[in-house]
């Protein structure tokens, strides 16, 4: 499963990274939806996965090898919420430039350049 | 020691009062004010530190490694005060300066997630509550700078946006590879771990990311493109509180970090923000004197200053620390400043542009003065604040043989004199050209030079009081150079 998943997780860099090098913007924010859901991928892998265990046992002492990590998991959640209110920033964001200038193409954005 | 919260808390309560404020008038009141508090809370909390050394609270009364710890020692609660003092400026400059479509409450909401985001940075002692400080810090700068909607405000935004949410994910990353290979992120428990390690080798990925991820958010090179790209486009008084304060939260955590746990592998380490200090400040320094838009020049600035901060980290002597501590602050007052000033221009000749501007000394002696004051406090001139914190950076390099640098800042020193002197000529020494407009229903109130007399007088008293302050930097230096001191501090209250 580990193996799967980091597989996954260098898929989604891969992709992450292809898709902001293009010039459509809304590719662009594709492509850090992926990127940044492999990072939350990474960041869940980091600790390992413990298969079908719990990561709380009421009243039982046990020792930690056959529990399963919870810190991981709380800041994936963590950093999942921050995700989606940065991709509704940056959709929102895209919405009103397009509004304004009516243009998709990364490449028109030179204005405020040297 | 509950008190340590307060600079989360206080701008926490003000957005919440703020929400239900509709009146512009007092919207402003209560913005100016609880920014003051906010001052005085990081005079009181600086008091606190020079009488226990460390204050650390542990939220929620969870113990040490496994909860968040708040920890405040001489470094967090020096910048604290530097940001208050920048906020309290600032917010009387926005009562002038800033045009809010619907209502004032909407940008003080902001700013005071701005200050929030800042202040927990500053002082969490855990690296995933300080990735969570850094999205809301920057959260409410992307709404900060697209304020106006203004089509290269968006372009501006957009460039902004992208880069820091790039080195967002790589802090993220970073620290997910820190949880995986020690099993903890409280600061003080990876110190631990870390200190005693023999395969720190292994430390370098994470410290890799950690170090791209805050140099994009730093501006340092050759990561600081999307600094000069945006800071321009945004309101004036949102440009100068993200020149003062934001790219310093960057160095702070690289001062922070790099004492603290990634002490392993010094030589490459510090070879590498030397070599990185080196051009940033050349290429920031010589970027700036080929513009003509001073918000671009000043902008250009500050990325070349953020090089003598790093330098400081790069040489790594408790005097050198002591410098770079000792110079960010000088900077966040001295180049917030300049920015206020640029603003006020703008309110008097309608323009940024140095080719339309001039004859200002004679119309305006007064705000001559104040741009002198932070100008030449920049350039570092004596008996100004930079003068002192150049000085401490460029002894501390002669003692410890760093040459090469040494010459890089002091010939970088020049560029930036000659960009000051710049600005200085054609906007206020030189006779106005005939074929600017000049509106003259205009008129600056003394209200507007208040902020900006009052970021002078700061940078005039850290000139004076230099030898004092230095002495704060130096504890604080000494205090970052011995990590003992904080591990103990953080880790033994649970006891």
């Amino acid at each position: 499963m580990e193996i799967l998943l980091s597989a996954l997780t260098g898929l989604l860099y891969a992709g992450g990274v292809f898709l902001i090098l293009r010039r459509s913007i809304l590719k662009f924010i594709i492509g850090i939806i992926f990127l940044s859901n492999a990072t939350n991928l990474l960041v869940f892998l980091s600790a390992g996965i413990v298969h079908g265990k719990p990561a709380f046992l009421d009243g039982v002492e046990s020792d930690s090898g056959k529990l399963a990590d919870p810190l991981p998991q709380a800041l994936v959640l963590t950093a999942i919420v921050i995700g989606f209110g940065i991709v509704i920033f940056t959709l929102a964001l895209k919405y009103k430039f397009f509004i304004t200038t009516s243009t998709n193409d990364l490449d028109q954005l030179k204005n405020t350049d040297v | 020691m509950t008190l340590i919260a307060l600079p989360i808390l206080l701008p926490f309560m003000l957005i919440i009062v703020l929400v239900f404020i509709r009146s512009t008038f007092y919207a402003k009141i209560i913005g100016v004010i609880g920014s003051a508090l906010l001052f005085l809370v990081s005079v009181y909390l600086l008091i606190l530190v020079s009488h226990n050394e460390m204050l650390v609270l542990q939220v929620g009364g969870w113990e040490a490694p496994y909860g968040i710890s708040l920890v405040v020692d001489y470094l967090s609660s020096l910048m604290l005060l530097a940001a208050s003092f920048i906020v309290f400026a600032v917010s009387i400059y926005a009562y002038r300066f800033v045009k809010a479509k619907r209502g004032f409450s909407m940008f003080f909401i902001f700013f005071f997630a701005l200050t929030m985001g800042v202040n927990g940075a500053f002082i969490s002692g855990d690296v995933f509550n300080l990735y969570v400080w850094f999205e809301v810090m920057m959260l409410s700068s992307f709404v900060l700078i697209t304020m106006g909607a203004k089509k290269e405000q968006l372009e501006g935004g957009i460039k902004y946006l992208t880069l820091n949410l790039i080195a967002s994910l790589l802090f993220l990353a970073g620290l997910g590879l820190l949880y995986g290979k020690t099993g903890t992120l409280n600061m003080a428990h990876l110190a631990q771990i870390l200190n005693n390690d023999q395969q720190s080798i292994l430390m370098n990925t994470s410290a890799m990311l950690f170090f791209i991820a805050f140099g994009i958010k730093t501006a340092i090179f050759p990561l600081f493109f999307w600094l000069p790209a945006s800071y321009h486009t945004a309101n004036i008084t949102v440009t100068s509180l993200f020149a003062g304060i934001l790219t310093k939260v960057g160095v702070y955590t690289l001062i922070r970090f790099f004492t603290l746990f990634f002490v392993q592998n010094g030589y490459f380490w510090h070879n590498l923000l030397l070599i990185s200090a080196g051009f940033t400040m050349v290429i920031g320094g010589m970027a700036a004197s080929i513009q003509y838009d001073t918000r671009r020049i000043l902008s250009y600035h500050i990325i070349s200053q953020i090089g003598y901060m790093i330098m400081g980290l790069g040489i790594y002597t408790p005097l050198a620390i002591a410098g770079a501590i000792f110079f960010t602050i000088h900077n966040m007052v001295a180049k917030t400043n300049t920015f206020l000033i640029m603003g006020i221009i703008k309110k008097i000749k309608g323009t940024f542009y140095l080719k339309d501007l001039g004859g200002l000394f004679k119309e305006k002696p007064f705000l001559a003065i104040l741009f002198v004051i932070s100008a030449f406090a920049l350039a570092g001139i004596p008996p100004l604040s930079g003068f002192f914190a150049k000085f401490i950076l460029i002894k501390a390099g002669i003692e410890d043989k760093h040459y090469l640098i040494i010459a890089v800042a002091v010939l970088t020193s020049m560029l930036t004199l000659y960009s000051m002197i710049k600005i200085w000529n054609q906007a206020f020494l030189r006779v106005q050209p005939s074929k600017t407009k000049v509106d003259e229903r205009v008129k600056v109130a003394v209200f507007d030079y208040l902020p900006s007399a009052l970021l002078a007088l700061g940078s005039l008293m850290l000139g004076i009081l230099a030898a004092q302050f230095f002495d704060l930097t130096l504890l604080a230096a000494k205090q970052l150079l011995d990590p003992g001191i904080y591990v103990e501090a953080v880790l033994n209250t649970m006891k």
